[in-house]
C-alpha cells in the first residue's frame, strides 16, 4: 500500500481542524508499520480516512492511493465497501463500533464472508470456527450463538480479530487492540497477529500509544506530532536513535528499569498540545521544545532523510 | 519493620449477582481472605488481571464499602470504629480517571476544598481557599485555574486536581487506583514525579493499584499480586522482579513488553482457559492455566508460605518442591 498526502480537514467552531497534515505512508506485504504519538494527534482519523469511514463532516484529500497495485485514489465507496472487511480490514478502537449488540457472534463473523465470497452458510461457519480457534478462543462452537454482552472483554477482542481476519486480508489496520486488556492476555494477542502475519504475509499498521508494544511489533515506526510525521524509520534506529526533540522526550518519560533508579524523576514534556487548528505556520511543537530556535516559528520543514533509512521533520535535520 | 499503618485480617467481600434471567442470583467473592499490611512510608503496589479484586480492596480501604467479613484496622483501631471524617482525614483516593472523576459543574476551587467542607474543617471561608490555593500551588496548578472549570483543563491538569482534593485533607495515607492509566505518557510522567515529589514532602504512604508493571516497578517499594480474590505473592519489588515464584506472577512478568526492539512478543504460555468469578476453579484457582500444576492443584488450596522474601501461596512452595 502506498499513501501520499493524506490530509483530514474537520470544521470545528474555533476555525478548521487539520487533523492529518499531509502524511505519508508504504507498507510491504508482511510488514508492520507502528503509528504512535499522543493522544488527539490524529491516528485513528488517519487509519479511518483510509478505510473511508470518515466522520461525515470530515473532508479527506490526497495525492496518492494504491494499494495491491490498484489506484484508490478516487475509488467510490461502492469500491471501498468490496475491499472492506475482505482485503482490507480493520479492528477498531471501540470495541463496540464493529460488534452488532444484537447480532450471535456466529452471524457477524460470517456475514461478511458470504457478502464477500458468497458460497455456503456451512463453510462460512467452518472458517467461522477455524479462526475462534486459531484467536485462541476455547469452546469456539458454543460461542458462535453468544452475542457481544454475553462476552468478557478479553474475548470481545479476540472476536473482533477473528472477524478482521475472516477473509484474510492483505492489510489489516488495528487501532490501539489491546488498550483494555490485561498484559498477559496483550501478549498473548499480539503473539497471535504476528504469528497469522507470518503465515498470510498480512501487512499490518498498528495504532498505539504503547513504547513498549512499538519496540516489540514494528519493523517501522511513525512517529505523529499534531496531524504530522515528525520522524520515522526502522525500529531499531528509533529506539537507539531518536533524533526529533519530541520522540527523545517521549522516550525519556518512560520508566525503562535499569536505567533509572527507584524512584527516580522521569523525563516530562512541559506544555500542552495545541491543537492545529487555522492558518499553521512553523513547528507545531515548538512551544514544548527545548531545541526551538527562531526558524522553528517560521518555517516549515520537510521530512528529511538521516542515514539508515530514517527521516525526520526538525530544524535539526534542516542545515 | 516499620510500623504498619493499615492492616486486612482475612477480609473478604462478597457481591450478589444476578446470574442471568430466570436463574436466581449467585454470589461473586471479589475479594477471598486477603492478609495484608500497609507500612509507614512504603510504595505498595497491587497488581493483577482486570476483575482480581483490587478496586474493592481499595475502596474498602476508604471506607466506601464494608467488609463482608474480616477486619481492617487503621493503626490497630477497627476501621469499623472510626468516624468518617477521621478516616478522611488519614485516608485519601486518587482514581483513574480524571474525566469523570472531577464533578463538570464544580469549579477547581470548589472541587479541591470540597473535602474539607464536608468534614468541616476548615471553618472560616479565608482560611480555607487559603489552604485550597496552597495545595493547588504545590500540585503545580497556576492559581488563575481556581475558577476553571475541569472541561478547561487538559488530562494532566484534571488529575493534578485529583492529587490536590487528596492532598488538602493533609493525609497519612493515599489509596491510588490506575492513577495514570488513561493519560498520555508524557502526562504519565509528571503525574508519577508529583506523586513521588508528595510523597517525599508529606512523608506519605501509598497503596498504587495499576497495570502497568513498569511503572510499579519504578515507584513501589514493595508488591502484592492478586489473583481471583487473593493475594497469591507480596514481596519487595526489587525481589519480585529479579525472581518471582508464584507461576501467575512469572507469566505477568513475562508479559510486560518493555521498550526493547528485537525481543519481540513472548509466548506467555498461560491457558485462555479465563476463570469465572462466580464459580471459580476448586483447589488452587489458577490451577487451570498453570504450566506446572500438580494433582494436588486441583484438590486443595495451597496455604501460604511466608519467609524472608517474602510470602507465596502455591504448592510448588508450601510442599517444599522448589
Ligand atoms: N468527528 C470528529 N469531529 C471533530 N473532531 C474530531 C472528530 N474525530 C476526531 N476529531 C479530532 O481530530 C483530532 C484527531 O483525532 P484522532 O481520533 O485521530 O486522534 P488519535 O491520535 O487517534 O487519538 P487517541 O490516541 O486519543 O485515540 C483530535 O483533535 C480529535 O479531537
Ligand atoms: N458492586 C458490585 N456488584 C457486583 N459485582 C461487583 C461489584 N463491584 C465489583 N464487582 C465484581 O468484583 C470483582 C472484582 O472487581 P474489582 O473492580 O475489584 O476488580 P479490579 O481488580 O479492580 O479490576 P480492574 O483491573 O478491571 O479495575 C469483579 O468480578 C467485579 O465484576
Ligand atoms: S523544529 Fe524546532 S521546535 Fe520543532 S522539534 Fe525541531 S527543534 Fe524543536
Ligand atoms: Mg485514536
Ligand atoms: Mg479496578
Amino acid at each position: 500500500m502506498q499513501v501520499e498526502g493524506l490530509r483530514v480537514d474537520i470544521p470545528t467552531p474555533m476555525g478548521m481542524l487539520h487533523a492529518v497534515r499531509g502524511v505519508d505512508l508504504a507498507l510491504e506485504a508482511g510488514e508492520t508499520l507502528c503509528l504512535v504519538g499522543e493522544s488527539g494527534c490524529g491516528k485513528s482519523l488517519s487509519a479511518l480516512a483510509l478505510m473511508g469511514l470518515l466522520p461525515r463532516a470530515a473532508r479527506r484529500s490526497l495525492s496518492r492511493f494504491s494499494f495491491a497495485g490498484e489506484d484508490l485514489q478516487r475509488a467510490g465507496e461502492r469500491r471501498m465497501g468490496d475491499l472492506r472487511g475482505n482485503r482490507i480490514a480493520m479492528i477498531f478502537q471501540e470495541p463496540m463500533t464493529s460488534l452488532n449488540p444484537s447480532w450471535s457472534i456466529g452471524n457477524q463473523l460470517e456475514e461478511g464472508w458470504l457478502r464477500h465470497r458468497g458460497g455456503s452458510t456451512a463453510l462460512a461457519r467452518e472458517r467461522a470456527l477455524h479462526l475462534l480457534e486459531r484467536v485462541g478462543i476455547t469452546g469456539a462452537t458454543s460461542r458462535l450463538g453468544q452475542y457481544p454482552h454475553q462476552l468478557s472483554g478479553g474475548l470481545r477482542q479476540r472476536v473482533m480479530i477473528a472477524m478482521a481476519l475472516m477473509c484474510e486480508p492483505a492489510l489489516m489496520i488495528a487501532d490501539e487492540p489491546t488498550t483494555a486488556l490485561d498484559v498477559t492476555v496483550q501478549a498473548q494477542i499480539l503473539h497471535l497477529l504476528k504469528e497469522l502475519q507470518r503465515e498470510f504475509g498480512m501487512g499490518l499498521i498498528l495504532i498505539t500509544h504503547d513504547l513498549g508494544i512499538v519496540a516489540r511489533v514494528a519493523d517501522r515506526v511513525a512517529v505523529m506530532y499534531a496531524g504530522e510525521i515528525v520522524e520515522q524509520g526502522p525500529v531499531a534506529r528509533l529506539f537507539s536513535h531518536p533524533s526529533h526533540p519530541y520522540t527523545r522526550g517521549l522516550l525519556d518519560c518512560i520508566p525503562v528499569p535499569g536505567r533509572l533508579a527507584p524512584g527516580e524523576r522521569l523525563g516530562t514534556i512541559p506544555g500542552v498540545v495545541s491543537p492545529p487548528i487555522g492558518a499553521l505556520h512553523g513547528c507545531q511543537f515548538r512551544n514544548r521544545c527545548s531545541e526551538a530556535e527562531d526558524a522553528c516559528a517560521t518555517r516549515a520543514f520537510e521530512l528529511r532523510e538521516l542515514s539508515g533509512g530514517q527521516r525526520l521533520r526538525c530544524r535539526l535535520a534542516a542545515t | 519493620m516499620s510500623e504498619t499503618l493499615l492492616e486486612l485480617v482475612e477480609v473478604h467481600r462478597r457481591f450478589t449477582v444476578s446470574a442471568g434471567l430466570f436463574r436466581g442470583s449467585r454470589t461473586l467473592h471479589a475479594v477471598n481472605g486477603v492478609s495484608l499490611q500497609l507500612r509507614r512510608g512504603e510504595v505498595l503496589g497491587l497488581v493483577g488481571e482486570s476483575g482480581c479484586g483490587k478496586s474493592t480492596l481499595g475502596r474498602m480501604l476508604l471506607g466506601l464499602l464494608a467488609v463482608s467479613s474480616g477486619e481492617i484496622r487503621l493503626e490497630g483501631r477497627p476501621l469499623a470504629a472510626t468516624s468518617t471524617r477521621d478516616l478522611a482525614r488519614r485516608v485519601q483516593p486518587i482514581f483513574q480517571d480524571p474525566y469523570s472523576s472531577l464533578n463538570p459543574r464544580k469549579t477547581v476551587g470548589a472541587i479541591v476544598g470540597l473535602p474539607l467542607a464536608v468534614h468541616g474543617i476548615e471553618a472560616d471561608a479565608g482560611a480555607q481557599r487559603k489552604r485550597v490555593q496552597e495545595t493547588m500551588e504545590r500540585v503545580g496548578l497556576p492559581a488563575r485555574f481556581f475558577h476553571s472549570y475541569p472541561n478547561q483543563l487538559s488530562g494532566g491538569q484534571r488529575q493534578r486536581v485529583a492529587v490536590a482534593r487528596a492532598l488538602v485533607m493533609r493525609p497519612e495515607i493515599i489509596i491510588c487506583d490506575e492513577p495514570t492509566s488513561a493519560l498520555d505518557v508524557s502526562v504519565q510522567s509528571q503525574i508519577l514525579n508529583l506523586l513521588e515529589d508528595m510523597r517525599r514532602e508529606f512523608d506519605l504512604t501509598y497503596l498504587l493499584i495499576s497495570h502497568n508493571l513498569a511503572v510499579v516497578e519504578h515507584i513501589a517499594t514493595r508488591v502484592a499480586v492478586m489473583y481471583l480474590g487473593r493475594i497469591v505473592e507480596e514481596a519487595d519489588t526489587a525481589a519480585l522482579f529479579r525472581a518471582p515464584r508464584h507461576p501467575y506472577t512469572r507469566a505477568l512478568l513475562a508479559s510486560v513488553l518493555t521498550p526493547e526492539p528485537g525481543l519481540g512478543v513472548p509466548d506467555t504460555h498461560l491457558g485462555v482457559s479465563y476463570p469465572n468469578p462466580v464459580d471459580p476453579p476448586p483447589g488452587c484457582t489458577f490451577h487451570p492455566r498453570c504450566g506446572e500444576a500438580m494433582p494436588v492443584c486441583r484438590e486443595r488450596a495451597p496455604t501460604a508460605l511466608a519467609d524472608a522474601r517474602g510470602r507465596v501461596e502455591c504448592h510448588l512452595y508450601a510442599n517444599g518442591v522448589k
